[in-house]
């Protein structure tokens, strides 16, 4: 069979990551013009630190964008005859080459870690989120009443740090636990704190003008409610419903209403288990330095003033503990981003044709003594882009050192 | 003092009771159990056929009360054999006591691991010996290179050699290791050809530097960014402090001031960190012998959760919940020790 030599390899692989070339210079150009205008991100600008962190992150966010235009194969097709194939072998039907060679179920190696980086910036981000929502929405009742609500609050909070996480993830990501309630429980449970955040948040802010307060917190009850209510109704929670006596509640989950957005009961229990591992250590980061701030003189001015504790935790200390906050974010994507690969890694939870990059490496690892490239591959996405988190919330901490 | 210890013996206890009734919980999940029974019996057994083997083990039983058996607090019953009258033990592979009696983990009865046929003690502790080997060859690489990379790095804070040493603990705390496992096998095995791939001759024939090098390396270089960081930012605050100033305009030479003046109070924060990176180091055996095929503790667990081993499980949760608690406990009572400033209270 043809081959490539390694210079047309090199060539054809940037050639076909044109469109994040075009991206990455015409946002880069731009975000560099106006830097002084942009804030946070723009002092990124000013440091190669923060240059080198934003071209790793940009460079998968556009792959994974763009994935099917820079893809030149199906990340699950094969193509028998390029079982194992060195990199830069030709597809004789279709004329194009698996640029970085062939797995051991003739998938293209390169396609593959183009559409895994899909499901590793989907995922980790959004958990992410959730473990924000959910560790600020405990950590600032337990930080600034102290007591017994930071007590108990902190007990939970180091009864799941105690976890080891691998434990953790054996048996809360096993196969049979989707037929289980538990899942779909955390998940509802965890899913319930961006709406109990955002409702106090308006209603804290907007207590003197109706006008506001109503229209926003209907918004976010509505919208909350139904979000809330796509991600965990599935057809499993229809039928266990139903049979339990509540079918107006099953019949109402139901709604094709409900269906527009949805997510698959692995792709949850994975979700709801990496949101359960980190929001304790937000909770914790929160916690600290909710206590610390709360004895500054401008929270003892609210509190003369006679606001209400949520409306200071939520408007005048939260503000205040967003530079940590924003940084711990930023590493705690990049270890989102590592635990997602150890479940791949282990198999659990993830699909086993699933393109995604810990899969991808137990794979390639299996046969790595005499195929390197599988492996190596999506190894080396993975830590190009926990680097450029890295880098990004590192050159974030020297901005906010700077203030 | 008596009481600052009293009480967190007595939350660690609270902890270990309450994360033991979760894994406990966990495993004996009804698709769990199913799973368990199908592989004890064999493939192709009917619904019913599983079902009597559940209830003529005892996972039938009320959940509290195996709870409570497992733990030493209720007492275990024999199973009697209804034709003959003769107390038989559930497994073959394990002896159980003819009558009633407590015989829990407090106790020190581990139960019976239904995976490798061995009552649960009998393959935990050389499982835990040989992690213990992995472990102290990894602290004995990582610790002092993380702390002189740290020293040097903020020796001099913002020189050449600092943002190098900081970019380079950046990058190793971005390698997980089953990326750094993968990169190092694939240039010290394959293309070098100096090491071996695998350690699975180090449970046998014993730790050589071929087969062991590679688990060691892999597993150090994750954690060693992150205390080379926390060294490095406790050394650069100490390098400002005055009597550091002091001792330099008094004419003593650079080495001198870093090694007689700065270092005793730069490791103190390094310590806090150091401690609690077992437990984050139990995660990377996990991964480390089940990549290197290293029979430890990780390869022990991998197994006994794959395969729903309800004992062994137990066993390896409750290891490194203890793991987990005792080194916190050591870092909070090592840190009073170290710093004059804090008192245990």
């Amino acid at each position: 069979m043809e081959t490539l030599s390694t210079f047309e390899i090199v060539i054809q692989i940037i050639w076909r990551f044109w469109p994040v070339w075009a991206a990455m210079i015409i946002i880069g150009t731009l975000s560099y013009m106006y830097r002084d205008r942009l804030g946070l991100y723009g002092q990124l600008y000013d440091g190669g630190v923060g240059i080198a962190g934003l071209v790793f992150i940009g460079f998968w966010l556009f792959s994974a964008l763009f994935a099917s235009i820079i893809a030149p194969f199906d990340p699950i097709g094969v193509v028998p005859i390029l079982k194992n194939a060195v990199p830069g072998t030709i597809d004789p039907e279709s004329g194009n080459a698996f640029l970085l060679g062939g797995d051991k179920l003739a998938r293209d190696v390169f396609s593959r870690m183009v559409y895994g980086s899909q499901i590793v910036l989907i995922i980790a981000p959004a958990a992410t989120a959730f473990a924000l929502m959910v560790g600020i929405t405990l950590g600032l009742p337990a930080g600034y009443y102290g007591g017994q609500v930071d007590n108990v609050l902190s007990f939970i909070a180091n009864l799941v740090l105690a976890f080891p996480v691998i434990l953790l993830f054996y048996l809360l990501v096993t196969p049979g636990i989707t037929e289980t309630p538990i899942p779909y429980t955390l998940a509802g449970l965890f899913f319930i704190f961006p709406v109990i955040f955002f409702v106090t948040l308006f209603y804290t802010r907007y207590q003197a003008r109706p006008q506001f307060m109503w229209p926003a917190i209907a918004v976010t009850i509505v919208l909350g409610t139904w979000i809330w209510i796509s991600l965990v109704s599935n057809d499993f929670i229809v039928q266990a419903l139903r049979n339990n006596g509540l079918g107006f509640v099953g019949a109402f989950f139901d709604l094709p209403v409900f269906k527009i957005i949805s997510i698959e009961p692995g792709q949850l229990n994975i979700f709801v288990a990496v949101v359960f591992a980190s929001s304790p250590g937000v909770f914790r980061i929160t916690r600290g330095l909710v206590m610390d701030i709360k004895t500054r003189d401008y929270v003892a001015a609210a509190q003369t003033r006679g606001e209400s504790p949520w409306y200071i935790m939520l408007w005048e200390v939260l503000p205040n503990a967003r530079g940590p906050l924003i940084v711990d974010a930023c590493l705690r994507i990049g270890y989102t981003t590592i635990l997602l690969g150890t479940l791949g890694y282990f198999g659990l939870g993830m699909p086993p044709e699933s393109p995604d990059w810990g899969t991808a490496i137990k794979d390639g690892s299996q046969l790595l003594r005499l195929y390197v490239w599988p492996a190596l591959v999506p190894a080396v996405a993975l830590m190009s882009f926990v680097l450029g988190l890295n880098l990004l919330a590192d050159a974030l901490r020297e901005e906010s050192l700077k203030d | 003092m008596i009481s600052f210890f009293v009480r967190r013996l007595g939350i660690m206890a609270l902890t270990m009771l309450c994360l033991t009734l979760v894994v406990f919980f966990l495993v004996n999940l009804e698709p769990n159990l199913r799973k368990l029974s199908i592989s004890q019996t064999n493939m192709r057994a009917s619904d019913a056929q599983i079902e009597s083997w559940l209830v003529r083990n005892g996972y039938r039983d009320n959940f509290f009360v195996r709870y409570g058996q497992w733990l030493g607090v209720v007492q275990k019953q024999p199973l009697v054999d209804p034709e003959t009258g003769e107390a038989t033990p559930r497994f073959r592979f394990c002896d159980e006591p003819a009558e009633a009696r407590f015989s829990g983990v407090i106790q020190g009865d581990f139960g019976c691991s239904t995976r490798f046929k061995v009552p649960v003690s009998e393959r935990l502790v050389p499982a835990l010996q040989a992690t213990g080997w992995l472990m102290f060859y990894v602290m004995l690489v990582m610790v002092p290179g993380a702390l002189l990379v740290g020293i040097f790095a903020g020796m001099r804070e913002g020189s050449r050699t600092d943002r190098s040493l900081s970019v380079a603990s950046i990058a190793s705390t971005a390698t997980p290791e089953y990326v750094s496992g993968v990169i190092f096998t694939v240039i010290f095995a394959s293309w070098l050809g100096i090491l071996n791939g695998s350690a699975a001759t180090a449970t046998r024939e014993g730790i050589t530097f071929s087969n062991f090098t590679l688990p060691v390396m892999t597993m150090a270089i994750y954690g060693m960014g992150y205390i080379a960081r926390m060294t490095r930012a406790s050394m650069a605050e100490v390098m400002t402090a005055q009597y550091i100033r002091t001792a330099r305009l008094k004419g003593l030479t650079f080495s001198s001031v870093v090694i007689k003046h700065a270092l005793r109070n730069a490791l103190i924060a390094p310590f806090t960190v150091i401690m609690p990176q077992f437990p984050w180091l139990l995660t990377g055996v996990v991964i480390v012998e089940a990549m290197f095929r290293y029979q430890g503790f990780g390869f022990t667990l991998v197994e006994a959760a794959s395969n729903n081993d309800i004992d062994l499980l137990l066993a390896c949760a409750l290891v490194s919940v203890v793991v987990v608690l005792v080194t916190q406990l050591l870092s909070d009572v090592g840190y009073a020790f170290l710093n004059p400033r804090i008192r245990v209270s």
